[in-house]
């Protein structure tokens, strides 16, 4: 034993210890990395498919998403942008690019994203991207613990809700965490976002239930019970996304189109 | 405990006799955060199996080479690099699991058992006794959190693996769920009557007190002080 706790083996154990783990631990991380990439990449497109009521059993994912056309569009003006490449444009980290990004004055940080939003934005057409039959947005905001992630789709008129669906969020289990609810989330198709001749959102969640006499009922949603602050968070996050820093100048298009038509 | 250097020993002790959660009181902190459902626990619990198993192994294999100046960090070292290699593997085998884990996988590093046995057990051991032990250990502790799990996701979500049992009201059921079983503080509840109903079993898991309380003082006793 004594041998053992000389400083030359002790050198020697941990030099070779650490040489054999780092092998190891980098191997798994090398070999498994396209793997993982894959997943995630599968998960994104699941949860778009999802909101979009497009998933079909039977069919694989990658199959199904050949359907949808991924464009990505200048949130400002509302416009396609051409030299940013879809599949390879990360959202989220963009908004660290001050190049990609702006700053956003605390009120019109409803949604709660930091003071920072990105100028550009994916999108998802399905369909004829021209005249698509759902407009998939992604949109995201701070609910009570989290920044809740997800996508909202939208029919071709840029108006009418398909679904809303969180893919991240990490609400009170039980109360705020509904959101993932399938009978909460069965409320939403056939809500409209805008108000008629008017770019200012008026969708919101509303305590007490909705019923078919509430006044504007086709602007409302039932709210969580028992989770005030997720509920309001939705709220926000919305009336962010679909208003003027969001994808107001976007979805005008659609507007436009469908009433001249 | 009885009989523990044979494999069968081994495997079963850990799991009522010598519980590393209900008898050694190790590692409850993931026992807490990852039991509200039964899958997440069992994946948990397999995870925390092929880390213990293995540490358990190689610390063994090198066990006379080992300069005891080091020893925590190298038995540190091999958990380490072997969570980081279950974690890669369930991102890319069980990913929508290793979401919902998320960080908790990691923290299997921090778990007392793992550290534990390869101190208390893989040190003086072969590699292959070693082995068992950690996959006995391993299988305690994923009993204790395959119960846990039970109570809290059958109170909690009304279901079992998933599978509905009692039909929630949020879902048009009867059923009114008990949200502080989604919480992590249940776990401690449901723990602490789990190890009730052992010790009340196997009385002989009872720890004798390390002092005794003595009788409240009388109050004929205590007026000469006023």
């Amino acid at each position: 034993m004594a041998s053992n706790d000389s400083i030359k083996k002790t050198l020697t154990v941990a030099l070779s210890l650490c040489v054999v783990c780092s092998v190891v631990v980098s191997t798994a991380a090398v070999a498994l990395r396209p793997t993982q990439q894959q997943n995630q990449e599968l998960d994104r497109k699941t949860n778009i498919l999802q909101v979009a009521n497009l998933m079909v059993p039977g069919k694989s994912v990658e199959q199904q998403f050949g359907e949808i056309t991924q464009r990505v569009v200048d949130l400002r003006s509302g416009k396609y942008v051409d030299d940013i490449d879809p599949d390879r444009f990360d959202q989220i980290a963009s908004t660290q690019d001050p190049a990609m990004s702006r700053t956003l004055s605390g009120p019109q940080d409803r949604a709660g994203l930091g003071g920072r939003v990105e100028n550009y934005a994916t999108v998802y057409l399905v369909g004829d991207p021209d005249k698509p039959d759902e407009i998939i947005l992604p949109v995201r905001g701070q609910g009570l613990w989290s920044l809740m992630l997800g996508y909202l789709a939208l029919e071709g008129d840029g108006n009418t809700v398909v679904g809303l669906s969180f893919y991240d969020q990490g609400e009170t289990p039980g109360l705020g965490g509904e959101v993932d609810n399938p009978r909460w989330k069965s409320l939403w198709p056939g809500k409209e976002i805008y108000p008629e001749d008017s770019t200012d959102p008026a969708i919101r969640l509303v305590k007490g239930g909705v019923g078919s006499n509430t006044p504007d009922a086709e602007h409302k949603v039932d709210a969580l019970s028992g989770a005030t602050l997720t509920s309001t968070g939705v709220t926000n996050l919305l009336q962010f996304w679909m208003g003027d820093e969001g994808f107001a100048n976007y979805l005008a298009r659609f507007r436009d189109t469908s009433q001249g038509a | 405990m009885a009989k523990t250097d044979t494999a069968r020993g081994l495997l079963i002790t850990p799991i009522f006799q010598n519980n590393p959660i209900a008898l050694q009181i190790l590692g409850i902190c993931s026992a807490l955060a990852v039991t509200n459902s039964m899958s997440t626990s069992l994946v948990m619990g397999l995870a925390v199996i092929a880390v213990t198993a293995f540490s358990n192994m190689f610390v063994s294999l090198i066990r006379n080479h080992m300069p005891s100046s080091i020893r925590i960090i190298i038995q540190m070292t091999i958990i380490a690099s072997l969570v980081i290699v279950v974690d890669q593997l369930l991102r890319a085998f069980a990913y929508d699991l290793s979401k919902q884990l998320s960080v908790f996988v990691g923290l299997i590093i921090t778990n007392c058992i793992v550290m534990g046995r390869a101190e208390a057990y893989a040190m003086q051991n072969g590699p292959v006794l070693s082995f068992l032990d950690g996959v006995g250990n391993g299988l305690g502790y994923t009993f204790i959190l395959l119960a846990v799990g039970f109570f809290r996701e059958l109170l909690g979500s009304g279901s079992v693996f998933g599978m509905t049992i009692m039909p929630t009201i949020n879902n048009g059921g009867w059923y009114v769920p008990n949200g502080l079983m989604l919480l992590p503080p249940s776990a401690f509840f449901v723990i602490g009557l789990l190890i009730w109903a052992i010790r009340s079993l196997s009385p002989q898991q009872v720890e004798t007190s390390e002092f005794r309380i003595t009788t409240n003082t009388k109050p004929h006793t205590a007026q000469g002080s006023v």
